[in-house]
């Protein structure tokens, strides 16, 4: 996480700092709270704190993404404050405060991938979307994000798609993995090496 | 020397259980369990087996360190969270070859008097961790894991933990914070995991590849895995080739093998008409070799005597069309993102870098930044809580060492002095 742009010296108070969205009240569904559950189980009883990671996924798999309201109720579950599972929250790049498009597209830039064209691929994407990384298309489908090395550096550039991943996208492919994923949702991307070498 | 590790993982098949079974799988584990805990961190240090995850610290006095008289329990915490840029072998082998590490685990259980390992894995690796999970879940139906493993007494449980995006959770110390509901930032060392570790209790940190090789000594024997490399520098070893390279992938190979061999023979060499201009050879955090270096043994000890460090063994290639100060600013734009920000220095430290390096690539730099330049990492490196602190500036001052006439270029031109077509980067001054 990076700690810089967000902080304006002197004329922003942390005191003052809310939320930004309380959310609707928030449980699990069913099927979470018996996932959460099963969690649990794999660390020590008084060590629940472990699951906050596992919990917070879950909550952003039912919301989209992490709500004041669902950071409470996290807390509750494993017997800390909601601050603790701010921390946490606050920290960790892959867990979101705000919602996002249903396409979350993260385009690796570091070392490996920008030698072989990221920067240009981000570029693509930012022309055809209309938007610059960080934002979401008004169309609410794409939301353009920057990641670091996804330690697949050998396919570069990687993209990953939610929590699907395209790999060996060149910059002048770009365009179209947009209209494929329109068409055809995650059964556009390539998948991992895994799926690559069974195809080949 | 013939593949090992990754000897299968071309096989439709080599994650499927059976497959494993039908070439020598869990054999490591039964020796293992014929033995006492002792003999095998024995064998293990006669192996002479080292930390695959980057520093090269021999394994099996890591496992003797566990502190055996602790009223507490011990534990295993696997470290799957592969992000040091340029690294991607730990991914290959859990997603090709997952029971390799759960062996690998159940017998550093087994070694050290743990009963559960924890395996960190990445946030990023989602698809990787449904491989392990599923062969998790094999391993317990057959017996391999859960209560009285093959009959022999020793229960032993494996979970996965799924990171959430934070290249700091690889530190080792930062990785148990994490792993007990906290953000990924270090503990004060020492007291060393070994004795002070995941819930205060006694546990070895070990990487994914590290792991892999046990069973491997197990079933082959310690004077076996020593004698596949030179001297203090045993067993297989993965490299992770990328960059300006024909063949980017992952290689195995004895530590006897040369960087040049493993560029030039293994990957195919720099691309058509281009030349090798520097190669990191050990991840994005450590110092930057010269073409003239590259006969270096690509090995724990080779190439520390060469200037630099092998690391996590992530050799990223550059050729001629690299520019050094976009490099570093990229490098930089990696290590402030991912910067804990639990020590000063670091985490503004590497935001001053940052944009300094950006203003001299986008020819707005002056001569003094480059003293600046100097400065600040003086009071990065060495002056931080954990590694991270010297791998952040290591892209600064080996660029300064090597390649300062380009840092002069770009400040008495104004611009970046390579030709625009060069680039396959975006044009200089979008960020
Ligand atoms: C900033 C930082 C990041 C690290 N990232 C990783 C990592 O992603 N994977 C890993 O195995 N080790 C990583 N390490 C090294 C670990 O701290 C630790 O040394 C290693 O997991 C020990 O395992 P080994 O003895 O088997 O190598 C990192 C160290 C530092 C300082
Ligand atoms: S050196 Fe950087 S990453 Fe390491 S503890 Fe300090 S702030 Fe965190
Ligand atoms: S640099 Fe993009 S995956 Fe490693």
């Amino acid at each position: 996480m990076t700690f810089h742009p967000r902080i304006d010296y002197a004329t922003f108070h942390t005191s003052q700092r809310q939320l930004e969205d309380e959310g609707a009240p928030f449980v699990y569904t069913a099927e979470h709270r018996a996932r959460f559950d099963e969690i649990l189980k794999r660390y020590p009883p008084d060590r629940k704190r472990s699951a906050v990671l596992p919990a917070l996924y879950l909550v952003q798999r039912q919301l989209g993404y992490i709500t004041a309201n669902a950071m409470r109720y996290v807390a509750g579950l494993l017997e800390i404050t909601a601050a603790d599972v701010e921390d946490v929250v606050s920290y960790y790049t892959m867990f979101r405060t705000k919602p996002a498009g249903i396409f979350v597209l993260q385009v690796c830039r570091t070392l490996s991938c920008a030698l072989n064209g990221a920067e240009r691929v981000t570029e693509e994407l930012s022309g055809k979307l209309g938007i610059v990384p960080g934002q979401t298309d008004a169309s609410g489908t794409f939301t353009l994000l920057e990641a670091e090395c996804l330690g697949a550096c050998d396919r570069a550039p990687v993209v990953m798609v939610n929590d699907a991943w395209h790999e060996c996208l060149k910059p002048e492919d770009a365009s179209k993995l947009i209209d494929d994923l329109r068409a055809r949702g995650e059964a556009a991307l390539s998948g991992c090496h895994h799926v690559i070498e069974h195809k080949r | 020397m013939e593949p090992l590790l990754t000897k299968y993982v071309r096989e439709p098949n080599s994650f499927t259980l059976d497959f494993y079974l039908q070439h020598q799988g869990y054999e490591g584990l039964r020796k293992a369990l014929a033995l006492k805990p002792d003999e095998v961190i024995e064998m293990v240090k006669v192996s002479g087996l080292r930390g695959r995850g980057g520093a090269g610290f021999p394994t099996g006095m890591k496992w003797q360190f566990v502190d055996k008289k602790s009223p507490n329990p011990r534990y295993i915490a696997c470290n799957a969270d592969e992000s040091e840029p340029g690294t991607f072998k730990d991914h290959l082998l859990m997603e090709r070859n997952p029971y390799l590490l759960i062996e690998g685990c159940a017998i550093a259980c087994y070694a050290v008097g743990a009963r559960v390992a924890y395996i960190y894995i990445r946030g990023e690796f989602l698809h990787v961790q449904h491989i392990l999970e599923q062969a998790i879940a094999d391993a317990y139906a057959r017996g391999f894991l859960g209560k009285n493993v093959l009959g022999s007494g020793f229960d032993c449980d494996v979970f996965v933990h799924r990171g959430a995006g934070a290249y700091e959770a690889g530190e080792e110390t930062a990785l148990i914070e994490s792993l007990e509901g906290k953000r990924a930032q270090p503990r004060n060392k020492p007291p060393f995991p070994a004795v002070v570790g995941l819930y205060n209790c006694p546990t070895a940190v070990n990487n994914v590849e590290t792991l892999c090789n046990v069973p491997l000594i197990l079933f082959n024997g310690a004077a076996w895995f020593a004698s596949l490399g030179p001297e203090k520098n045993g067993g297989p070893k993965l490299y992770c080739v990328s960059g300006h390279v024909k063949r980017p992938g992952v290689y195995e190979a004895s530590m006897q093998v040369t960087l040049r061999e493993l560029i030039e023979t293994r990957a195919g060499g720099a691309r058509d008409g281009r030349r090798i201009k520097a190669v990191i050879p050990g991840g994005s955090s450590v110092p930057i070799l010269l073409p003239d270096q590259l006969d270096t043994q690509a090995s724990f000890d080779g190439v520390q005597k060469a200037g630099s460090l092998l690391g996590s063994a992530g050799l990223v290639v550059l050729d001629d069309t690299t520019c050094m100060v976009w490099l570093a600013g990229n490098l930089l734009h990696f290590y402030r993102h991912e910067s804990c920000g639990k020590c000063t220095p670091c985490r503004e430290g590497t935001d001053w870098l940052y944009k300094i390096l950006r203003r001299i690539e986008c020819g707005e730099g002056q001569m003094r930044d480059l003293d600046l330049l100097s400065s600040i990492s003086a009071n990065i490196g060495g002056k931080t809580l954990c590694a991270f602190g010297d791998a952040a500036v290591t892209p600064v001052l080996t660029g300064l060492k090597h390649f300062r006439h380009e840092y002069e270029a770009h400040i008495k031109e104004g611009r970046c002095p390579l030709p625009a077509d060069w680039r396959a980067r975006a044009t200089v001054g979008a960020h």
